[in-house]
């Protein structure tokens, strides 16, 4: 059994914890909790998931709120600590205004929420979210968010082309991101963001598997 | 007491792609001489102090440490005060 220990954080609002907890617990065979969002301790976790949703109903911002509550100051204790943290769609958001990760994800180009699949380029696998991906590897993931346009000015886009920070990239740009960024990691590489849902691409009856790679090749890292 | 009546806009420079979608709407509606139209957030904030200063100062530490994202909104306070 691996060594990989995961808690997923609930916020009011989360709709995507209980996929992500499947994939990890029932079809990786995973040692895994939900974290409420109250809690003042990530506990003897080492891996945490901040999963999609509509954390506090996206008031104000999206992730904006969830920003502030209690778990996520210990989850940014957490990863300043090199703990692993990943953050799906709702949780890239929440990431972004933690700061954890630059940039911010605002509404889509088209205004419209946009729900369906979508191909990503794996533009960087060696990283502990990617290593059991092929380089420039295409793969199908769902997207289903309204606000996924990435960000950032030009000297932090910049600076995330440099470090290899960024992990995929939409073939065929669904919101406007610039760079067509789907998914960045942070600059000492234990922190994700991507608003694809590879939790909902993890099992063959759902459609695609191509997601399940990614959870396989973080809980190998801590092997 | 004071009030301050908070404006946060999507800066300038950034594309703000439900303004443009509702003045491509006004233009369909006439309004020709409409030229930019941005969409942005009103917030009041009541202040139980007696110092102008201190009212503004809080509300410029509330906008930079939750009420705006300084990657892609500008904000603009004004502070009065109310009975």
């Amino acid at each position: 059994m691996s060594k990989a220990k995961v808690g997923i954080v609930v916020f009011p609002g989360s709709n995507c914890d209980h996929d992500a907890y499947n994939v990890f617990k029932n079809i990786l065979n995973t040692d895994t909790e939900f974290l409420w969002h109250k809690e003042g301790s990530t506990g003897d976790r080492n891996i945490i998931v901040l999963p999609g949703g509509f954390s506090y109903g996206d008031y104000l911002r999206c992730g904006a709120i969830a920003g502030q509550s209690n778990v996520i100051r210990e989850v940014v204790r957490f990863a300043g600590n090199g703990g692993i943290v990943i953050g799906i769609c709702n949780g890239f958001q929440v990431l972004c205004e933690t700061g954890l990760l630059p940039g911010v994800l605002m509404k889509n180009e088209n205004i419209k929420f946009i729900c369906r699949t979508v191909t990503l380029k794996v533009e960087n696998n060696k990283s502990i979210f990617t290593s059991l991906y092929g380089i420039k590897e295409e793969i199908n993931i769902p997207i289903a968010h309204g606000e996924g346009n990435y960000y950032c000015d030009d000297e932090t886009l910049t600076g995330l082309i440099g470090n290899n920070q960024i992990l995929f990239t939409y073939t065929d740009n669904p919101n406007g991101s610039v760079h067509n960024i789907a998914g960045i990691q942070n600059i000492k590489r234990n922190v994700l963001g991507l608003m694809p849902h590879p939790e909902r691409a993890s099992d063959e009856i759902l459609g695609s598997k191509d997601g399940r790679r990614l959870f396989e090749s973080v809980i190998e890292s801590v092997l | 007491m004071y009030k301050s009546r908070i404006r946060i806009t999507i800066r300038k420079t950034i594309l703000d792609p439900q303004g443009k979608a509702v003045e491509h709407s006004l233009k369909s509606h006439g309004f020709d001489l409409i030229t930019d139209t941005r969409i942005g957030k009103y917030i009041e904030l009541t202040i139980d102090t007696g110092s102008k200063d201190e009212a503004e100062r809080i509300s410029k530490e509330a906008c930079s440490r939750l009420l705006a994202n300084p990657v892609m909104e500008d904000y603009v306070i004004e502070t009065e005060e109310v009975k």
